[in-house]
């Protein structure tokens, strides 16, 4: 019921959904982050922990499975390097009822955010180089769910 | 003591190392006191660890603070807050 995954090959959305779909659940929720172009970025790279940030993942799974009535929940995210338009995570919460699945998708990224070991690194065309800050609002918005 | 630090994003960068074995003195019992002996004991981790309040750790997992005991643990993780998603 629970689908986790950290990969450093492309997420296929279609195929995953057709996965996660299969049981024929009544509300479906979904979240697609991509990489974004701004200001000059030519590649995204993301750093991870061989074992404790799947272990993340299926933790923040199992808190949602338990938080609400889920029948499927699928949780990808992509590491190593990325480019532009490129997707890195994707949340799929399935429930009978469409308040469970949105809920279950909004606490889902928004923790993912700020308590599974990923580490974003942005390369720009001129070439210069820097880790990601954390962000107050990603934060403040983790937080809303304790 | 011996135990596995292993670090990540610009920590790692600054260590000049993915991870090392220590053999823990007497007197290291927390995970503050861990960042704060690897700040002490050359330069690379006085640059890593100058500012202990954007340090974030692990142990088996889970994210602990500073004032966790490092007890029996095998492998300590040290890292930059987290910026996934």
């Amino acid at each position: 019921m629970i689908r986790v995954a950290v990969q450093a090959a492309a997420i296929d959305v279609a195929a995953e959904y057709a996965g996660h779909d299969a049981g024929g659940h009544g509300a479906s929720a979904s979240f697609v982050g991509r990489v974004r172009g701004d200001d000059g970025l030519v590649e995204l790279f993301l750093e991870h922990h061989p074992l404790l940030t799947e272990r993340g993942l299926i933790a923040l799974g199992e808190e949602a499975a338990a938080r609400w009535n889920l029948a499927a929940l699928t949780l990808i995210h992509r590491v190593g390097a990325m480019v532009p338009g490129d997707t890195i995570v994707l949340v799929l919460a399935s429930s009978a009822h469409r308040a469970e699945a949105l809920a279950a998708c909004e606490y889902l990224i928004d923790r993912l955010k700020t308590d599974v070991m990923l580490w974003k690194r942005e390369t720009f065309a001129d070439g210069r180089a820097a880790w990601v800050e954390e962000r107050g609002s990603d934060r403040e918005r983790a937080e809303r769910w304790e | 003591m011996a135990l596995e630090i292993v670090y990540f994003a610009w920590v790692r960068e600054r260590m000049g190392m993915a991870a090392e074995m220590v053999e823990l003195p007497a007197g290291i019992a927390t995970i503050g006191d861990l960042v704060r002996w690897l700040a002490a004991r050359d330069e690379r981790g006085a640059r890593a660890f100058a500012e202990p309040q954007r340090i974030r750790a692990a142990v088996g997992g889970a994210m602990v603070g500073p004032d966790t005991p490092i007890g029996d643990a095998v492998e300590v993780a040290l890292f930059p807050p987290v910026t996934g998603g």
